[in-house]
């Protein structure tokens, strides 16, 4: 019998999910007053989930670790959401969408679940105006959609380049009204820092309150995790600043699995880096690839010249321009997905292609679009982008091209879920970017926030009552049980650990040493013999860290360094968890490229009589080795090929 | 061309929101002016915590300005001298060699000091709380395309809906008002279809909130207009008042 079992209902996969809820277990109304739910998090999947949970008369608890949650990172995602709507009249459906989803995730997601997300796809949108969302809108009053890459229709709802942040917003509001209403309690600028487990169930947290710096004990009938994911191991990346892995750490060191923690999204269109003190890279929306076409100097004299500032842009001729993505993929162009667009980035750039003063980027140049559109028309639909390249860069892009280099973005591993969003510890469930269900290998544009949503507004509101309703009888905790003494008192003596090192480096000094770490031997091209060296450089990162770190102040009080610390101190593992499975995980998929699979011409080479399964990892204490268990992914409904975006 | 400039930062420390406060002043070198303000201030907290000093806590996150959270008074004015940014988009090519920049934190009797540049702003959260939302729950909406909503409408609505809640327009207002925060939320809503009924109630209540949170009142200087970085109109106040009155005559 396999330990791994994702619970997926039986039948045809356009009916599972109907199935599901037809025949899952509910909680009545009267119960679900006694029943309380911690959800950690309050971007769109925390937000949302908390929301819909309190609307349903459950007693909900959420947590944001900022002063609002209105700033949950999900805030910056620019582009669009997806939806099966087919308002465009263009061939979608949420076969299509699903389809789309599966084989940009390059095999490697459930097709359960990602079908289930395509199914709610439309809901979403529909939640979302009815909420006032002003997603943007045809002279004729009705939606607008645009492309992304991946898909041959145009499905993606948008709010100018400002999507995410609407979407938040119209969660934020609602869970706003669930405040009001109290049925949700709200406490901002608190973080998790432990999970707390009784008798084999996830049943509270530990939290730490960033103002007071007091460990606080929450006690709950579930608890839900929709904390993003770990891209912030990388130092440099799309990520907030306080984007963390933590919380998901936590519930991993706790026996929850951590599924394909190798699978970390490389964004192809980010402002290149540009120095030492650089504390964060900036996303340039996908959707700008709708109408910037990608290039590099053919000649590779003329690339040397750009560098050396000798040439402009501007002065090369079109013919000796190398639009490389439509010379290589022609039927997808410069809409190819985004696993497949950075690693030809990085291709050209190897190669000696690259421009800017570092060799580090290539261009994304509207040009074209401008005199076939005009200015007005590229403002309307780009104008904040463009503005805010400006600002960072100091070069107006409708004059020059854009420079563009791929940097981390998104995790698509994460806690392991089943397909009701628990993960293996009953009672605690993980949600959006947290979990790792639904992106395969690779994500699409436009389905981190359809996935943040779909989990929170109508899937785990559903899914969760099948494990609460088995505990209606089960009184409120008390968080004087010893699992809570002993859960507080393992934190607070990792605070005074952490406290008492009094070394000589700041955390983002020893921070910095993990991302150099982590870019060059774990990140868009990965080889055995680097994986290994990186496993070692960790060793010595993480020696590092506990004996060289300095983290001034005290820790009953505001201290952003400890906090900082804590976090680093799982990165830095997370680290070592990822390398551990990219090393494992003998061939390409999406965004895990072994250098040492690949066809001739340079694209991901799949094994799939290998390796067609998710990496569960266990946790199995400190300085041991976790033990991996599979979950096999068996398609029995979509036939795996190698992915072709050329025709 | 950006080049590396020595700058001196007389930032406001203040130890908790009991304590007085106060200026110091940090001398910084080689600054490069491709970093950005943020990154500055990195610079100078690595440099406080290797002199084994504590560093300065400010507000910050996104680092794309979008998320709201960086929120410094910078040489007199909310998110610095740059307009239509944040303080995280302002670089150091703003400055130049030899000068001295003045960094404080919101100051607003809505908005108390936690500590050093990081102020309280869970007074706008209470205001949105008080009515800034559409009661519809999760399911049982109609068709997202049921309801046509005329292009310029959303437009408009877009516009005020761009609001970010970092409070830069009550930093700016000498009467520490929060009415363009306000007035960007229930022109968004009343602008569209999906918000209009419950607008009366809505204008009600959330200036309610705002005056009982000890937000001051507008007296239209349009300081906050000019130092949004959102370019949120005050075009959103009249609406405001409009909305306000009009559910005053209803009563």
């Amino acid at each position: 019998m396999n330990k791994i079992n994702s619970k997926i209902p039986e039948g045809a996969l356009s009916e599972k999910w109907t199935n599901y809820k037809d025949h899952q277990k509910l909680v009545n109304p009267a119960n679900k007053r006694r029943l309380d739910i911690i959800v950690v998090g309050t971007g769109l999947a925390g937000a949302s989930a908390a929301a819909s949970l309190g609307e349903m008369g459950f007693n909900v608890l959420n947590f944001c670790i900022q002063d609002s949650p209105r700033r949950a990172h999900s805030i910056a995602a620019q582009g669009g959401i997806n939806a099966a709507k087919n308002y465009p009249n263009d061939g979608d459906s949420v076969y299509r969408l699903f389809y789309d989803t599966i084989k940009g995730g390059d095999y490697r997601a459930r097709e359960a679940n990602v079908y289930r997300l395509a199914e709610v796809s439309n809901s979403i949108i529909d939640q979302c105006v009815a909420q006032g969302v002003p997603f943007a809108r045809e002279y004729g009053g009705l939606l607008d959609n645009r492309s992304f890459g991946g898909a041959q229709v145009s499905r993606t709802f948008y709010a100018r380049g400002q999507t995410g942040q609407q979407l938040l917003l119209g969660a934020y509001s609602a869970l706003s009204r669930a405040i009001h209403k109290k049925q949700v309690k709200l406490y901002t600028r608190y973080e998790m820092v432990d999970l707390v487990i009784i008798d084999g169930r996830a049943r509270g947290i530990i939290a730490r309150n960033l103002i007071t710096g007091k460990l606080e004990r929450f006690a709950a009938h579930a608890v839900v995790i929709g904390t993003g994911g770990y891209g912030n191991t990388f130092f440099l990346s799309t990520n907030a600043m306080t984007s963390n892995g933590s919380a998901a750490w936590q519930c991993y060191k706790r026996g929850a699995y951590f599924a394909n923690p190798c699978m970390a999204q490389i964004h192809p269109t980010c402002i290149p880096v540009h120095g030492e003190f650089q504390s964060k890279l900036t996303l340039m929306s996908e959707s700008l690839r709708n109408d910037g076409r990608i290039w590099v100097p053919k000649k590779i004299e003329d690339a040397q010249a750009i560098r050396e500032g000798k040439l402009k842009p501007t002065d090369i001729k079109e013919e000796d321009r190398d639009y490389y993505l439509e010379r290589r993929y022609p039927a997808f162009g410069n809409l190819v997905p985004r696993d497949v667009a950075s690693r030809a980035a990085k291709e050209r750039c190897d190669a000696g292609y690259g421009v800017g003063s570092t060799g580090l980027a290539v261009y994304l140049d509207f040009a074209e679009a401008i005199n076939r559109l005009g200015r007005d028309v590229v403002e309307a639909r780009y104008g904040n982008l463009f503005q805010m390249y400006e600002k960072i860069v100091d070069d107006n892009p409708y004059e020059t091209p854009m420079m563009i280099y791929p940097a981390i973005h998104y995790t698509m591993g994460g806690i392991w879920v089943d397909y009701e969003l628990m993960t293996s510890i009953p009672g605690l469930f993980a949600i959006g970017e947290a979990n790792f269900s639904d992106h395969g290998a690779n994500r699409l544009g436009a389905s981190a926030l359809m996935q943040g949503l779909a989990d929170g507004y109508f899937v785990l509101p559903y899914t969760i009552q099948n494990y609460l309703a088995d505990q209606i009888s089960v009184p409120r905790f008390k968080t004087d049980a010893p699992e809570f003494e002993k859960a507080e008192k393992d934190i607070n003596d990792r605070i005074n650990r952490l406290m008492n090192i009094k070394g000589k480096h700041s955390v983002d000094h020893i921070h910095k040493e993990l991302g150099h770490v982590m870019w060059e031997f774990v990140g868009m091209g990965r080889n055995a013999e680097g994986l290994k060296k990186a496993i070692e450089k960790l060793k010595e990162v993480k020696k590092d860290f506990w004996t060289n770190l300095r983290i001034p102040g005290n820790k009953e009080t505001l201290n952003v360094e400890l906090e900082k610390a804590l976090r680093l101190a799982d990165f830095i593992e997370i680290g070592e968890l990822m390398a551990h499975d990219a090393l494992d995980r003998e061939e390409s998929c999406g965004g895990h490229f072994r250098l040492e699979h690949q066809t001739p011409e340079g694209e991901a080479l799949r094994h799939d009589d290998q390796f067609s399964y998710v990496s569960c990892w266990e946790y199995q204490g400190e300085d041991k080795d976790p033990v991996m268990y599979k979950e096999p992914l068996d398609y029995e409904f979509v036939v795996r090929q190698q992915r072709n975006y050329k025709s | 061309m950006d080049k590396d400039i020595n700058i001196k930062v007389k930032v406001w420390r203040q130890n908790g929101p009991k304590d007085k406060g106060h200026f110091e002043t940090y001398p910084l070198q080689n600054i490069s002016q491709g970093s950005s303000f943020l990154e500055m201030l990195d610079i100078l907290n690595e440099q406080l915590i290797n002199e084994g000093k504590e560093p300065v806590v400010f507000d910050h996150d996104c680092r794309e300005g979008i998320c709201g959270m960086c929120s410094l008074y910078i040489n007199g004015h909310p998110h610095g001298p740059d307009q239509g940014i944040t303080t995280c988009q302002l670089h150091m090519r703003r400055f130049d060699d030899g000068d001295t920049i003045t960094v404080e934190p919101w100051r607003s009797a809505g908005f108390p000091i936690i500590k050093d540049l990081m102020v309280d702003r869970s007074a706008f959260d209470k205001i949105i709380q008080a009515g800034g939302y559409v009661s519809v729950n999760t399911g049982g909406v109609p068709d997202a395309n049921a309801i046509p909503i005329p292009r310029d409408d959303a437009e408009m609505a877009m516009d005020a809906a761009a609001c970010i809640g970092c409070g830069a327009c009550v930093a700016a207002c000498k009467n520490g008002s929060a009415m363009l925060f306000v007035s960007a939320k229930v022109s968004q809503l009343a602008l569209l279809p999906q918000g209009r009924v419950e607008r009366k109630q809505r204008a009600k209540a959330m200036l309610g909130k705002m005056d009982e949170l000890g937000f001051g009142n507008c007296t239209n200087t349009g300081a906050c207009e000019v130092e949004c970085p959102k370019n949120i109109s005050i075009t959103n106040i009249a609406r405001l008042n409009r909305e306000f009155l009009k559910a005053k005559f209803a009563d």
